[in-house]
């Protein structure tokens, strides 16, 4: 094998709310330290796909999956798998900014080593994921100050720096950008070039030019299936399948 | 309350006058029962003053802080009533507040789905049981086993403090109290699960996204996200705990005399209503009794007005944070 | 990792407080609904539904009278209550936007929160003083005062939940806004309407505070509005608080049929309900 290793792999993917099936059997690797961008058209799977890696998907009522997903060549769905632990090495972030409106900026970084019981006043922890997450110079001034009095970019941000501070491998994006204004997005698309020097990123989006401009790998999802994946270039400018041809020269969707 | 966007109110139809005949009787009669309900309010205060001024010209303020209660001998003093009304309706919702949390959390976060609908229907039976059953219950039930089996082990456990000192007779305060508390768990739990329902789904998610176990998402964005709201639900419970009458008149031992021990028997101001009003003689007892269910009046009120601020609070909150 | 396995503890611990929880509050209900049947269902019989009391230690008597007196005095009240309520609802939710109808919203909570014995005491100056006798009259005023806001406060929610369209639609046919109000908005909120308006006779059925000192007791029938009338909530007081355990054994008996009566009225409340989601769903 030539390929980097691979940090995730999925093999015939299901995935299904009640009757009604959402991913009808997909399977893609995803290696180290990449971004994989995944694009089609609304409701058709992609932030399912995405809440299976964490296993959020299973916490919605009626909600369920099959099929094998590894991490790092280990089961997520096995038995001896915890979920709670599971999530602390799959961060997630969701599309609309959702700060702990009771905590403070500080507090909202460092709300999951609090968790962990990690001790200490996590004052480092806090800067660095702060600074990684390109906030720091805005808010080192009122770090005591209420999540809520930040501008929604900054929250989206604020949240960014909230997943790495429990330090995961993996950082799924749900459509971070979509809530937030170009100048914010800008930085929200900057910062994951720099993630991906020590993180493995799956990002959720239904804009084809920030797929481009971010990932490494891009997957299209329609309704419900995984046409293609594969290195973005090669995605965007000769896919293999129709169906991908025509979703991103807008032709539908 | 904001309107719903779709809803289009009638008097935007109907701002332009004119109109119809049928329209305007129509709107002339809707006034008026609008306006009844703020005539029957008024005509509430003005008996409850009315039926109270004799005992208010004869015995003045001082009544309120008085603590002797004697009708035959013309000593009316408000203050038993008081205490045993605060002390029943304290230990009512110290002891409801924690089981209506979990109830609340059990019915919308933790409890296994199948379940949910069995206990809210149970909740909802509880809710509709008139309150001379439960004193009925209290007073042939709960109030043998108070006897003979709670206090002794309290009296045992933390006989040190004077809470629980004295002859465990069943009857009294702690009785009254207990039986308050099963009877507005119901409300307590539907108000909690209303706040706990305004809690936006992301802040539960974002909890468990970072690895947070269900408890730790509740204790974590949950519960502080609700608390005014649940501090609202407690004083909704104490306001119903204050007016409750009939469980209470049945268990409380009604004895007009302050103590601190739980296990003394007392008296509440509703039950003094209950069992003197029909009974009482010259207009100076009845206007004290008046006057003691203006005084509960005027608490209930302010209670029921700060709790629904709270919740309302709440509810603006999460607006302002799923905007 | 330990760590991880003493938080899934905690969390299993609170988990199985919060059943704990949900176990004591179900305790009471099943003892106290276990009770009034096995202690009451022995003494129930056909006579029991049409006699009037016995004296203490004479076996057989009933609530007959009781059972009318609560029946007659919640009717009575019914009869104001309902349409008021619900008026009272509609003007709120069709009219009550501007400052007036923001103080008829609050006042008609402030009313939901007053203590039945306060109510009580309001009817009896308003009605046994000046006619110097307790009455049926009295105690179905007091009931009809306690039964107005809730029902006013459910009415102008379902009102509200009439979508506007249907009304534009109403009037865009020239359909005048009285006609459009009665036939099409009410209409379409009445099932909801008359679930809040049995859950309010049903409540009424069970208050006793307010009767104690308006209509008071009578050991007789009667039929005539201004005399003082039985009712089986006072009736049930009377037998528990009295020394002589055959009365105790009466009194859980009247409980049971007080019990069916209002578990009738809110099981038609629910199916009513029921129904309605069926529908609109």
């Amino acid at each position: 094998m030539d390929a980097p290793a691979n940090k995730i792999s999925v093999q015939g993917l299901k995935a299904w709310f009640g009757k009604n099936e959402v991913i009808h059997g997909a399977s893609l690797d995803i290696p180290d330290r990449s971004v994989l961008a995944i694009i089609g058209p609304s409701g058709c799977g992609k932030s399912t796909f995405l809440r299976c890696l964490n296993r959020m998907h299973e916490l919605t009522p009626g909600a369920g999956s099959s099929g094998k997903m590894l991490l790092d060549d280990r089961d997520l769905y096995a038995a001896s798998v915890d979920p709670v632990e599971l999530r602390r090495r799959v961060g997630m972030v969701f599309q609309r900014p959702n700060p702990f409106p009771t905590m403070s900026i500080a507090r909202n970084v460092s709300a999951g080593l609090r968790l962990n019981r990690v001790p200490g006043d996590h004052a480092e922890v806090v800067e660095r994921c702060l600074r990684q997450a390109a906030l720091w110079d805005e808010v080192k001034d009122r770090l005591d100050a209420p999540a809520t009095g930040l501008s929604g970019g900054q929250q989206q941000r604020l949240c960014i720096a909230r997943a790495l501070a429990v330090e995961p491998e993996v950082l799924l994006m749900d459509e971070p950008a979509s809530a937030l204004d170009p100048i914010a997005t800008a930085k929200v698309e900057d910062l994951i070039h720099e993630l991906k020097q020590r993180y493995t990123i799956v990002i959720v989006t239904h804009n084809m030019q920030q797929a481009a401009r971010v990932s490494d790998r891009t997957a299209f999802f329609y309704l419900g299936e995984l046409v293609e994946s594969g290195p973005t270039e090669k995605i965007f400018t000769n896919p293999s399948e129709q169906r991908t041809e025509d979703y991103v020269t807008g032709k539908f969707g | 309350m904001p309107l719903p966007a779709d809803i289009l109110p009638a008097a935007a139809v109907s701002a332009r006058r004119g109109g119809n005949r049928g329209d305007r009787l129509y709107h002339a009669a809707l006034q008026l029962l609008g306006g009844a309900v703020l005539a029957v309010a008024g005509l509430v205060l003005l008996e409850l003053a009315d039926v109270a001024a004799p005992a208010a010209r004869r015995l003045g303020l001082g009544f309120l802080w008085r603590n002797d209660w004697d009708p035959v001998s013309g000593a009316f003093g408000a203050l038993p009533f008081v205490y045993g009304t605060l002390v029943t309706s304290a230990v009512a919702i110290a002891l409801a507040l924690p089981v209506s949390v979990g109830l609340a959390l059990f019915l919308s976060e933790m409890g296994p789905r199948r379940l949910r609908p069995v206990v809210s229907f149970a909740i909802e039976v509880l809710a509709a049981i008139p309150s001379v059953v439960y004193g009925l219950w209290g007073l042939f039930v709960l109030v043998p086993v108070l006897r003979d089996w709670v206090q002794p082990a309290l009296a045992r456990a933390l006989g040190f403090l004077p809470l629980f000192q004295g002859p465990p007779i069943g009857l009294g305060y702690l009785a009254a109290g207990v039986i308050l508390a099963v009877m507005i768990l119901p409300t307590v739990t539907s108000v909690t699960i209303e706040v706990l329902r305004t809690v936006p789904a992301s802040l539960r998610e974002a909890s468990l996204a970072l690895g947070a176990t269900r408890w730790e998402a509740i204790r974590m964005a949950v519960l502080p996200f609700g608390r005014a709201g649940i501090v609202g639900a407690a004083l909704l419970g104490l306001g119903r705990a204050l007016g409750e009458t009939m469980a209470v008149t049945m268990v409380i031992g009604n004895s007009p005399e302050i103590h601190a021990s739980l296990f003394a028997p007392g008296y509440s101001l509703p039950a003094v209503i209950a069992n003197e009003f029909a009974e009482a003689t010259g207009e100076v007892h009845l206007g004290a009794l008046a006057a003691l269910g203006l005084v509960l009046f005027g608490i209930t009120v302010l209670l029921n007005g700060a709790a629904r601020l709270l919740v309302a609070a709440v509810a603006r909150g999460s607006a302002r944070s799923a905007r | 990792m330990s760590a991880l396995r003493r938080r899934n503890a905690v969390n299993a611990f609170w988990t199985a407080a919060c059943g704990a929880a949900v176990l004591l509050a179900l305790l009471p209900l099943a003892s106290l609904l276990w009770l009034v049947i096995s202690r009451g269902v022995g003494g129930l019989s056909l006579d029991f539904f049409t006699h009037l009391p016995a004296p203490v230690g004479e076996a057989g008597g009933g609530v007959g009278n009781a059972i009318a007196g609560t029946l007659y005095m919640v009717g009575l009240a019914s009869l104001v209550a309902l349409p008021a309520g619900v008026g009272a609802g509609v003007y709120l939710a069709e009219r009550g936007d501007g400052r007036f109808g923001s103080a008829v919203r609050f006042t008609t909570e402030v009313l939901a929160g007053v203590p039945s014995i306060v109510v009580g005491i309001v009817a009896y100056g308003l009605l046994v003083v000046p006619m110097k006798r307790f009455s049926a009259l009295a105690g179905a005023v007091a009931l009809a005062i306690l039964m107005v806001p809730p029902l006013a406060r459910s009415t102008e929610e379902f009102v509200r939940l009439v979508p506007g369209t249907l009304r534009e639609a109403s009037l865009a046919l020239g359909v005048p806004a009285w006609k459009t109000g009665l036939r099409v908005v009410l209409r379409t909120a009445l099932p909801g309407i008359l679930t809040a308006a049995l859950l309010a006779v049903a409540r009424a059925a069970g208050e006793t505070a307010p009767l104690l000192f308006t209509a008071l007791n009578n050991q007789y029938w009667n039929a005539r509005p201004d005399q003082p009338t039985a009712s089986l909530t006072v009736q049930i007081f009377n037998y528990a608080v009295s020394p002589y355990s055959d009365w105790h054994d009466k009194a859980w008996s009247a409980a049971l049929v007080l019990l069916l009566l209002v578990g009738l009225l809110n099981l038609a409340a629910r199916l009513l309900a029921r129904g309605r989601g069926g529908r609109t769903a």
